[in-house]
């Protein structure tokens, strides 16, 4: 079994060092991908077209906007099916001891993460408002900032964490996180639009078209901040706890 | 062996960076494909994820290009437009890029497309490790062999007849076999033996719903 195996990963391997002798070299300008004309288009275009600095956000937010509002739903979903994979099912073990952890808070931790966290929210929350402008945008501030509360989880325990951010609010905020993003495509079809053609908002807006959509750029992506961070917190505090909430690290 | 044109530094050296990432894919299905950890098997899931990520990024890769953000010169709110704004009142529109400017950025396609990826797969990990634990709750084990040899001897138990059986943990199923039972079978064949009595047993378990658990030691063999 290990044999057949390990002969099928060395062949499935040596087909592709095969298929890499007509790769182009690393960071050839000529290679297909680079000189493609939609490459070049969105580098060309993106500032005309949103005034956004930072292409990979502009074509994340806007020109890929429906593919990221489904994302969004993949991760809401996600956490949802975890849940509902650990509390649902036969009764469980009534080992219930299993999970809960006897310990002190320690005091360096604590007050060390207790400095640390409101640093990290408002990193989280820069890399989320900023993601036009520099590397960033919804899902890494989202990322960020459910870490934060992830450390409050470790370094406390988990009802601390819960105690503020409770599994109950996680799925209200994710699926706020997703109304933001589909309000905002449905206001831009409501104003003459197609769904998330932003560039009508500026009907209602004092601004141009371009900047139309970088402001619901900026809105989209907090949608999707609010999503990742709660369901981010939400996987990790269902799957330490087995589904179940409580005495979890 | 290392000289211009040979296979050699056409592979290890021009394109160095696709054999590396070769190298990654394989370990990764190695430890989808060989492995009997459930869990091991996410971890080589991950690995070759990561293997296809990095291949993307490389792509998006040119010599010479920066990353995929406009320099304050090309920047509609950088530097020349605050400049422009403040010689003229009418605020000046940013123009398209020249073809000769566009070489110098990186192709953010690849990186938006792995954005994605990377998202869907935590998202796929987490509810593959929820799986996990699932699995393990029900058969107290994670090991691929292990949870075959279960799954069959369930299915001989279930085609035995006794309808009122279904999917329990194991530890609940434990419990409720009769001590007389337990005493006379052999360890090995459970299988067989449950299949003679299996109406035995149904009625046994209706009797004495809660059994106290059987020690860990009694489990783990």
């Amino acid at each position: 079994m290990k044999r057949a195996s390990f002969i099928l990963v060395l062949f499935i391997g040596l087909l592709l060092i095969w298929a890499v002798k007509d790769f182009p070299e690393w960071g050839d300008p000529q290679s297909p991908a680079s000189s493609s004309p939609v490459s070049s288009h969105f580098i060309a275009k993106t500032g005309v077209d949103t005034e956004v600095p930072n292409m990979v956000t502009a074509v994340l937010a806007d020109y890929r906007g429906f593919d990221t509002m489904l994302e969004t739903v993949v991760v809401f979903i996600a956490g949802l099916a975890v849940l509902a994979i650990l509390l649902g099912g036969p009764k469980r073990r009534t080992r219930d001891r299993d999970f809960i952890v006897e310990f002190e808070p320690d005091l360096i931790v604590t007050n060390t993460v207790r400095l640390i966290v409101p640093v990290i929210q408002i990193f989280a929350l820069y890399v989320l408002a900023h993601g036009h402008v520099s590397p960033g945008g919804g899902f890494q501030g989202g990322v960020a900032m459910g870490a934060s509360f992830i450390l409050i989880a470790l370094s406390w325990d988990l009802k601390t964490a819960l105690s503020r951010f409770s599994i109950e609010r996680c799925f209200t905020v994710a699926g706020l996180g997703i109304l933001i993003y589909a309000g905002i495509g449905l206001a831009s079809m409501f104003f003459g639009g197609e769904f998330l053609d932003y560039a009508h908002l500026a009907k209602i807006l004092p601004i141009s078209p371009e900047m139309a959509r970088y402001h619901a750029m900026l809105g989209v992506e907090i949608g999707v901040g609010f999503t990742v961070t709660a369901i981010m917190f939400a996987l990790y505090a269902s799957l330490s706890t087995d589904g179940r909430m409580r005495d979890g690290l | 062996m290392f000289e211009d044109g040979s296979l050699f530094t056409h592979l290890l050296v021009d394109r160095l960076n696709y054999v590396i990432y070769v190298v990654l894919l394989m370990i990764g299905l190695w430890a989808m494909v060989a492995k009997n950890n459930l869990i091991k098997k996410l971890i080589g899931m991950s690995i070759f994820q990561t293997a296809i990520i990095l291949f993307y990024v490389s792509i998006g890769v040119k010599e010479g290009a920066t990353i995929p953000i406009y320099l304050s010169e090309h920047d509609p709110h950088g530097e020349s437009g605050e400049v422009n704004n403040a010689q003229s009142s009418q605020p000046e529109r940013p123009q398209v890029l020249e073809a000769s400017l566009v070489a110098g950025y990186n192709n953010p396609l690849p990186h938006v497309l792995m954005l994605t990826a990377i998202v869907v797969g935590v998202a796929t990990l987490g509810l593959a490790l929820s799986i996990c634990l699932r699995i393990y709750r029900a058969y107290g084990t994670v090991e691929e062999d292990e949870l075959l040899l279960k799954l069959e001897s369930e299915e001989l138990r279930s085609s035995s007849g006794s309808r009122t059986r279904r999917w329990r943990p194991r530890s609940k199923r434990k419990a409720k076999v009769p001590k007389s039972f337990e005493n006379t079978r052999s360890r090995k064949g459970d299988g067989d033996s449950l299949t003679s009595d299996g109406s035995q047993d149904a009625k046994a378990r209706s009797r004495r719903p809660s059994k106290p658990k059987k020690s860990k030691d009694g489990e783990a063999s």
